[in-house]
């Protein structure tokens, strides 16, 4: 049933824009929020040969899709991240139920373009779900058309283009060894001639390419304005996922199946991650917004799932890919809830917030729940991946007596504390403290069970998770396809 | 890999370098948001150069074709996304210059 | 004059064609340096045993795109234009730096030699023709391509038509 994932967006995206579906056009989040719980849902409960049978659609349109274990755990992620997304979108734009349909809609093509990319198994179908997935979020984040949102979009649009070019490029350099696209062609024609200049400058081109699509220092100029500028839900789908499958995903399926491993490519991932955690955090500490700051902990939380990534061992991609999970989770939630603090007050400028914990009770406990994970804090799902990364990092150090394994180790317990330190002053500023004079609470605002609803879901996964983690570290039922650069 | 093949590919492969060297450049100094997004489309010039003369030497041109056409629907959708972007910044600034896209300061 | 010597000189007029195209003052001029950079490509395709890339590069990246350019530059006001041309005379000097740059790469390139230490493809050559693999062989790429056009039309129907109403 792959194909569905990428044949039911589709038919949903026309659907909503059939001349008189004005019925559905009224219902277009609702819509999309069941299509992403139900996605989430099927990969979590239905058994595997029936998910990855070709239907007889497949069969005659010649869908070469594929599923790996790796693929399985990010439509989760895309599930949950999308369902998020469009459960706050049906609380906005309520003068207007035709451009929230638009808005949908485009949401909808990033799906399309998030699942076939991890489901495909060629490299330029991967580069053109990809960049689908891209141009809708340039649309997304530019929605409301204000100033900022227009900058932050631009932006954005240029470095990915930067980005492009770079994948690109490389491209056509493994066209040149391989003749072919698929991952199983390239990965042939490179191990008959591996450490080839062209070789070289085609992996090390497409690395940097995804580097940029993931936001990492020092390719991160893009991530402040795409993140806080956009309309809320955008923040969601952009923080939560989008730039974990354009980037982080793609890298960890190309290293699985198609290039070498390569030592030096797993060095400059590692210092990458470690500099990304550093500067993210110590940024994030110096923001009064709460989705600025959210934002800069978004680089540093994707830092180190970059840092497992570079670490290589099987134990550290372990922790890498729950890492990533975890961050889609609790980073979505952290972004519906600066979604449900700015329809509550009109802002997310903290030094104007205080004191809402007693009037928004939910938004609080899952606020805590959420900045307590990401910050690490047994026994929620943050910890356990967190752990894996140092662990392993330490394991590989003491392996190969390098010092600087025990340094980035450091590095990653070290801003495990600053993540502390940077959520519990925002938790500080906005919930708790003094109600600041000018602040009023719009009274129409009531709070909504289209905010409540997922808050309350992705609190439940994240304290799941946390909860179960040993016991799927224990049966390995989590382990996913584990490989290196 | 065979010797004519290499030869052809290397001088077309120049051509791309240098057309994406004028491309990144322009792309570093100028300061006007259209001039980018043609900088950009330079780029992707250079890299469509490259793909051809990479299908056309190892005799795959039917597949580096199916590519290339499909890049420049790509192109195609990412320049009105990006001229429709520049067209509202224009209507906030009354200017298409850069600098008012760095002010959001990191 | 022979097979090479004539790719030399495409490539040579695509990089100079290119080159005028960031270095000449007036946005309006460079987008139609863009055009001619997008013709001589086509041409160098059509070289290069690739027809229908050629046709399509010339019809959309050598009309359609720089026409697109040009109504934008059209809707952004000419004074700007003014002033923005008086800043790039400016920065020529800049741009003779650029100049400089790009002979001496060339120069280096030229020099140096693309190792060649990799296989070439194995297997046999296919010969579809690039329209069944574009229709029969490469469906997911399809859909692929009607969700860039999906995002594309929404761009337009979100940014295009509300910023004319405004």
């Amino acid at each position: 049933m792959l194909d569905w994932l990428i044949l039911v967006p589709l038919a949903a995206i026309i659907l909503l824009n059939l001349p008189w579906s004005d019925f559905i056009r009224r219902r277009a989040a609702v819509l999309a929020a069941l299509l992403a719980a139900a996605q989430a849902a099927m990969v979590v409960a239905a058994p595997s040969e029936w998910v990855s049978r070709a239907s007889i659609l497949a069969q005659t349109l010649h869908l070469h899709l594929a599923m790996t274990g790796l693929s399985r755990v990010m439509l989760l992620c895309i599930g949950l991240a999308m369902m998020a997304a469009a459960c706050v979108t049906q609380v906005m734009f309520s003068d207007d139920f035709r451009r929230r349909a638009n808005f949908v809609s485009l949401l909808l093509v990033s799906l399309l373009g998030m699942n076939g990319a991890v489901l495909v198994t060629d490299l330029f179908s991967l580069y053109v779900f990809i960049e689908v997935t891209s141009i809708s979020s340039f649309v997304l984040i530019a929605f409301t058309l204000e100033k900022k949102s227009l900058e932050g979009a631009i932006k954005y649009l240029i470095l990915s283009a930067v980005a492009t070019v770079l994948m690109l490029g490389s491209l056509a350099l493994l066209l040149l060894m391989a003749g072919t696209m698929d991952f199983a062609g390239i990965k042939e024609a490179l191990a008959s001639s591996n450490g080839a200049l062209v070789a070289k400058l085609a992996i090390g081109g497409f690395v940097c390419g995804l580097l940029i699509k993931g936001g990492l220092v020092p390719f991160h100029g893009w991530v402040l304005g795409a993140y806080s500028a956009s309309p809320a839900p955008a923040s969601v789908l952009l923080a939560g996922i989008v730039t974990k499958v354009c980037g982080i995903y793609a890298m960890i399926r190309l290293a699985t199946s198609v290039f070498p491993p390569n030592a030096a490519v797993n060095q400059v991932l590692m210092l990458l991650g470690a500099v990304s955690i550093v500067v993210g955090a110590v940024l994030a500490l110096r923001q009064t917004d709460m989705k600025r700051l959210l934002a800069y902990s978004s680089i540093s939380q994707v830092g180190y799932i970059v840092l497992g990534l570079g670490c290589g061992t099987p134990l550290a991609w372990a922790g890498a890919i729950f890492h990533l999970f975890n961050h889609t989770v609790f980073k979505s939630l952290l972004f519906v809830n600066s979604a449900a603090v700015e329809r509550r007050t009109g802002t997310t400028d903290m030094s104007r917030l205080g004191q809402l914990g007693s009037a928004m009770p939910l938004t609080n406990l899952t606020s805590v729940l959420a900045a307590l994970s990401t910050a690490g804090i047994p026994p929620l799902a943050g910890f356990w991946s967190k752990l894996l990364i140092i662990l392993a990092l330490w394991q590989a150090g003491v392996k190969q007596g390098q010092a600087m394994y025990f340094v980035y180790a450091a590095v990653a317990v070290l801003f495990s504390v600053v993540t502390l330190g940077y959520l519990l002053s925002l938790q500080r500023k906005v919930f708790f403290g003094k109600t600041p004079e000018n602040l009023e609470l719009l009274g129409a605002a009531k709070p909504s069970g289209w905010i409540s609803t997922p808050e309350l879901i992705l609190a439940a996964v994240t304290l799941a998770a946390g909860l179960l983690a040993p016991l799927l570290l224990l049966t390995g039922s989590f382990l996913v396809p584990t490989g290196s650069f | 890999m065979p010797k004519e093949a290499i030869e052809l590919f290397s001088l077309f492969g120049v051509g791309a370098l240098l057309v994406m060297l004028v491309g990144f450049y322009s792309l570093l100094t100028t300061r006007s948001l259209i001039r980018v997004m043609i900088s950009v489309e330079l780029l992707s010039k250079s890299v469509m150069l490259l793909l051809i003369a990479a299908g056309r030497a190892v005799n795959r041109t039917a597949l580096a074709q199916a590519m290339a056409i499909t890049l420049i629907n790509i192109e195609v959708a990412v320049v009105v996304v990006a001229v429709g972007i520049i067209l509202c910044i224009y209507r906030h600034h009354k200017t298409v210059d850069t600098a008012v896209v760095q002010e959001i300061k990191g | 004059m022979t097979e090479n010597s004539i790719n030399i000189v495409l490539v040579a007029a695509l990089v100079l064609a290119a080159l005028w195209t960031v270095m000449t003052a007036r946005t309006l001029r460079s987008a139609i340096g863009l055009a001619i950079t997008s013709a001589i490509l086509a041409i160098i395709m059509f070289r290069l045993a690739s027809p229908l890339a050629a046709v399509f590069e010339l019809s959309v990246c050598a009309g359609l795109i720089p026409v697109i350019f040009i109504s934008t530059i059209g809707l952004t006001a000419r004074v700007e234009e003014e002033s923005m041309a008086a800043k790039q005379r400016e920065k020529l000097r800049k741009y003779a730096a650029l100049l400089v740059l790009v002979l001496v790469v060339a120069g280096v390139l030229v020099t140096m030699h693309l190792p060649n230490d990799f296989a070439a493809p194995q297997g046999p050559v296919p010969t579809e023709s690039p329209q069944v693999v574009m229709w029969d062989l490469r469906h997911v790429d399809l859909i692929g391509q009607i969700g860039v056009l999906a995002a594309g039309a929404f761009g337009v129907v979100i940014l295009v038509k509300v910023s004319k109403r405004a």
